[in-house]
């Protein structure tokens, strides 16, 4: 069953050198609140999983400014300079995945698959040091599942039961991370007392362990 | 003929525009293959896909419909055509690696005669990430590459590609504001020679050989 709790103590489920998937994409669908805690802590070294790095002002782009991420698993860094900064100076390691390759993993370790055959790479820098399978005479490079100890996740609306529910383009990879991550910590902007349809529901709640009320949009 | 980097781009988008079928699903790279939808024809309708899950992509936000909520693949506010929906990167990935696009549009750093695209990485300089270009490219039926000819006076169209692929032998359309190329069982086949420039001109700035067959 989930528990309500805040942002503040959502911090102590955390711990240093831990990976930590982010849910989001660019600037929408970004969980704030449970980052603006660990902001004040000397939680550090964690491997981040997410789309990209966002901006240096917003959700997890603000771990990277706060020297907070030893390694980013993600699809792009451009749109933060201070990834950029830190990648060329060496400061941080970045592993830069196909964004489709990077939610399939994520979504391997979530529904219990040892991997994920695609032809996304083929050919390219992505290939180098993966294994190359032949199904049917087409290539494909194995990629390997992704979880993480604990995932930071938004929601639009949410039930008492951990149900969630999304508007507009914040479903992104806020919908599959729940899956594949031991912890999974929900910002919600709005819980219900009524349970949310079963029609609607997006993830369903057995997913989630911890719920916190939104105290912003998660736009920044 | 010296044209203005607007010029040279409203000429790309427009010629780009020509491509798009009535009921095509699209998807286009951010910038100039963006640009083209500006010059769509009234009576061709196309459903336009942006890889942060969002089908059926609309115009630009304003003042009067604002919604943090809702973005294209740039993070821009975007509305939402009727019929349109929202979908997780699971199944915007699956639109676009699964076969379930038609026509793709992307800028490019280079592209060569054997239909292989370079457009993620400049190593040691320039390495933002390939985002979802790398699944787009793979999947979609067809890969149109718009760009301008050549980059502070370099080509971009080569024989071979140096920088890092995005993709191998993909690319089939090249539109650049002097030419249009195809690219046929990895030969490249100029079409097209714009108005603003000529065959003397294409030769001078396209580092590839390439074959003259206007007549398709």
């Amino acid at each position: 069953m989930v528990k309500f709790i805040t942002a503040k103590e959502a911090t102590h489920f955390f711990k240093n050198g831990q990976t930590v998937m982010i849910g989001g994409f660019l600037n929408c669908g970004n969980p704030q609140d449970v980052i603006t805690e660990i902001l004040k802590t000397n939680l550090k070294d964690f491997t981040l999983i997410a789309n990209d790095t966002a901006t240096p002002e917003d959700s997890r782009g603000k771990l990277v400014v706060a020297h907070k991420i030893k390694k980013a698993i993600v699809s792009h860094i451009g749109t933060n300079q201070e990834t950029v900064r830190q990648y060329n100076a060496k400061e941080i390691e970045v592993d830069l995945q196909p964004q489709g390759t990077l939610a399939e993993r994520i979504r391997a370790a979530g529904a219990g698959l040892g991997g994920i055959l695609t032809p996304v790479g083929l050919n390219t820098l992505v290939a180098e040091n993966k294994q190359i399978i032949t199904v049917d005479n087409k290539q494909y490079l194995l990629e390997t599942p992704l979880k993480a100890d604990v995932a930071i996740i938004y929601a639009t609306y949410a039930d008492k039961f951990g149900n969630l529910a999304f508007h507009g383009s914040t479903k992104n990879f806020n919908v599959l991370m729940p899956m594949a991550a031991d912890v999974v910590i929900v910002e919600a902007e709005n819980i219900s007392e009524q349970p949310l349809s079963p029609d609607n529901i997006v993830v369903p709640g057995i997913f989630v362990d911890y719920m916190i009320k939104k105290e912003n949009n998660g736009t920044d | 003929m010296e044209l203005t980097k607007e010029q040279a781009q409203e000429i790309i988008a427009r010629r780009v525009a020509r491509e798009f079928k009535d009921g095509d699903v699209v998807t286009l790279g951010i910038g100039l293959p963006t640009k083209a939808i500006s010059y769509v024809s009234d009576d061709v309708h196309i459903i336009v896909q942006s890889e942060n899950g969002v089908l059926g992509v609309g115009a630009y936000q304003d003042d009067s419909n604002r919604d943090p909520h809702i973005i294209n693949a740039g993070g821009f506010g975007v509305t939402i055509n009727d019929g349109g929906c929202f979908v997780d990167s699971l199944t915007a990935f699956a639109m676009m690696r699964g076969g379930h696009i038609d026509l793709t549009v992307l800028g490019a750093l280079q592209v060569d005669a054997e239909g292989n695209l370079a457009n993620w990485c400049i190593p040691g300089k320039f390495t933002p990430g390939m985002g979802g270009a790398m699944d787009l490219v793979v999947g979609t039926k067809r890969l149109i590459i718009a760009m301008e000819h050549t980059a502070k006076g370099a080509p971009k169209i080569l024989q071979k590609c140096t920088l890092p692929l995005t993709v191998a032998h993909k690319v089939n359309t090249i539109i650049t504001e002097k030419a249009v190329f195809e690219i046929i069982n990895n030969k490249l086949i100029l079409r097209e020679i714009s108005p603003y420039s000529s065959l003397d001109e294409i030769r001078q700035t396209t580092d590839a050989e390439f074959i003259v067959d206007l007549t398709a």
